[in-house]
């Protein structure tokens, strides 16, 4: 360490000569001062502190971190600091940096006191509030002109999204529903299994599917895939001043960029639902006729009784809700993203959150009324 | 000459933090306007309030005569019609080519066919010499080309006023030349006023008909006038300083 390679010369009076040799770089370290404070605090009548460089010396910034701190504290003891025995190098760099510095407050809008805080919080809340609202209002205000024939938006743009949030989301929807089947049929079969009545099977995949389950794995898979991509799409927008231009030149970014994405998810998702829903009862009835050993024709059979059009109905319901839950929370955080690459990263995380915890509310919510009306 | 744009006690705030008090200038009718300072000092927060993006904590920007901001907002969008504005990367719309960028203003606000649209992009296209780059998207162009083909959107309706973030920035000295050039062309060919937020020498020296130089410190305005007086006559060391890059008076620590 550089400590061993300082030594201390006391032959002018009232004076402190530093003799530095030796590795004074990062790669060996930061070199502290309390040796140097020592030495001060042990001989009081020092007015000044000097240097001598010599033999092996080697410095980086490290050396300048330990005479910035050293100067700092010539500085408080009213000891006068001499660079002149050290390489014109390091006098030069040491004269850049300011012997004092001053902390800039920033001139907020509004003081922080505890009280304002609280008040900060909740008018954020409000604000954040207002904010959503404002944005479905927006959204519902462009539905209205496209239902009058007025919105303003590219066609192309939006059978592109109906492509992306349907088509190519086909295989994903197809392999997790499959296995969804798949993991019913063998969970319903080992508890069927112990009243002999394996073929029940049929009835439990297919109402579990049709009713809930379908729209469920397929929101779940659209949210990550079609909700965090609207977002990180609008977000991205947002931070190339691409969505500032639209507003310039007084084109809606909700009536253009919003309304499309939602239109098309909450036609593709009900479309979605309905492949999940056959997927699903596919997967289930592999499992029970190729594993389990049903028959096929009696499994068939079974599905089609147990399966109700209300079933199908309350799915779609369900894919329906759920497709506006994923494209608003999708455009509504892309819209609001900061603008920065992790306010793109946070909108695309928060997109995803915020419509699995709606889709899981609203999924309760639909539920219950279910219930109580006896569907 | 008339008064294009007018700036009276304008105080800007940006994410709850007052960046500029009080502010006055005025922009006359066919002029080039600078609006110079270091970094951070508001001039993009300035352009955002000017451009209708951000409204102001307090004051007023009338054009020509008319308070921006104390207008419901169809007659701000009929004002901000008249607006042709260059962001610093461009602002070209990802999904769409040069001549699908350029043609949407047309689209909305022209009663054109599809063949005079045509006309037009490639006119204006042109104007900015990527009218063989039409067809091409704006992540297969380069920074100067986006910056271009956002200048062509910006230029599409023939705007009365044309607004320039950092249009500089970025560039290569040709590249830079080349669009001061331009800005000169179209001050003097549309007859357009422009506002240029810059804090380029050379552009605010080639282009500036007049300037105004933001400050940090004091959030306002420290001097206005032609750049050229500004340096010759100024005795205001942040002034001579910000103009010299720090190599005469007031420079340094």
């Amino acid at each position: 360490m550089p400590l061993e390679k300082i030594t201390f010369d006391y032959s002018k009076p009232k004076t402190i000569q530093l003799m530095i040799t030796g590795d004074w770089q990062l790669s060996a370290g930061l070199p502290p001062v309390n040796e140097v404070l020592a030495q001060l605090e042990a001989h009081s009548d020092i007015e000044q502190i000097g240097f001598v460089a010599s033999g092996d010396f080697k410095w980086d910034s490290a050396f300048i971190s330990f005479l910035f701190k050293l100067r700092a504290i010539s500085g408080q003891k009213k000891i006068q600091f001499g660079t002149q025995g050290l390489p014109a190098q390091v006098e030069k760099l040491l004269k850049l940096i300011p012997a004092q510095t001053k902390k800039i407050i920033p001139d907020k809008i509004t003081e922080e006191s505890f009280l304002d805080k609280v008040g900060g919080r909740v008018i954020s809340l409000k604000d954040a509030v207002l904010s959503i609202l404002d944005f479905l209002g927006d959204t519902f205000l462009a539905f209205k002109r496209f239902a009058g024939g007025k919105a303003f938006f590219r066609k192309d743009d939006f059978f592109i999204i109906v492509q992306k949030c349907g088509a190519d989301a086909l295989g994903l929807v197809s392999l997790i529903t499959l296995l969804v089947g798949v993991i019913l049929a063998f969970i319903g079969a080992i508890q069927l299994k112990m009243f002999g009545a394996q073929i029940y099977i049929a009835d439990i995949v297919g109402i579990a599917m049709v009713r809930v389950m379908g729209a469920i794995m397929t929101a779940v898979l659209v949210s990550g895939r079609t909700g965090a991509s609207f977002a990180a799409e609008l977000g991205i927008m947002q931070v190339n001043e691409e969505i500032d231009a639209l507003k310039t030149l007084g084109v809606s970014p909700v009536e253009f960029l919003v309304m499309p994405r939602v239109l098309a998810l909450v036609i593709m998702m009900p479309l979605l639902t309905l492949y999940a829903d056959l997927m699903g009862i596919i997967g289930g009835f592999t499992v029970s006729v190729t594993v389990l050993g049903l028959n096929p024709v009696e499994y068939f059979n079974h599905t089609l009784t147990a399966v109700k059009l209300s079933n199908l109905w309350l799915g779609l319901i369900h894919s329906f809700v759920f497709g506006v839950i994923i494209a608003i929370s999708g455009c509504y955080r892309g819209m609001e993203c900061e603008r920065s690459s992790v306010g793109v990263g946070e909108a695309t995380t928060s997109a995803v959150v915020t419509s699995i915890t709606a889709i899981v509310i609203a999924t309760a919510i639909i539920t219950f009324v279910c219930q109580v009306i006896g569907v | 000459m008339e008064t294009a744009v007018e700036v009276k006690n304008l105080d800007l705030a940006y994410n709850n933090f007052i960046v500029m008090r009080g502010l006055n200038f005025k922009v006359k009718k066919g002029e080039i306007f600078i609006i110079m300072g270091g970094s951070g000092c508001g001039k993009s927060t300035l352009l955002k309030t000017m451009i209708g993006l951000n409204p102001p904590q307090e004051g007023e920007i009338l054009y020509n005569g008319l308070n921006f901001w104390d207008i419901d907002e169809q007659e701000r969008q009929v004002i901000m019609r008249r607006f042709g504005v260059l962001y610093q990367g461009g602002a070209l719309w990802s999904s769409l080519t040069l001549s699908e960028n350029v043609a949407l203003p047309l689209q909305l606000y022209s009663n054109l066919s599809v063949s005079q649209i045509q006309d037009v992009v490639l006119l204006k296209l042109g104007l900015v010499g990527l009218e063989d780059y039409a067809d091409f998207y704006p992540a297969e162009l380069s920074g100067g080309m986006k910056k271009r083909a956002g200048l062509a959107r910006a230029l599409a309706l023939d705007p009365e006023f044309i607004f320039f973030d950092e249009p500089s920035a970025g560039l290569d000295p040709l590249s830079a030349k080349m669009l001061d050039d331009l800005i000169l062309d179209l001050r003097d060919n549309l007859g357009a006023t422009i506002v240029v937020v810059t804090h380029e020498l050379a552009s605010i020296f080639a282009i500036g008909d007049n300037a105004i130089l933001l400050d940090a410190d004091t959030k306002g305005a420290i001097a206005q006038g032609r750049p050229e007086d500004l340096l010759a006559n100024s005795k205001d060391p942040r002034l001579i300083s910000f103009l010299t890059r720090g190599e005469k008076q007031g420079a340094g620590r």
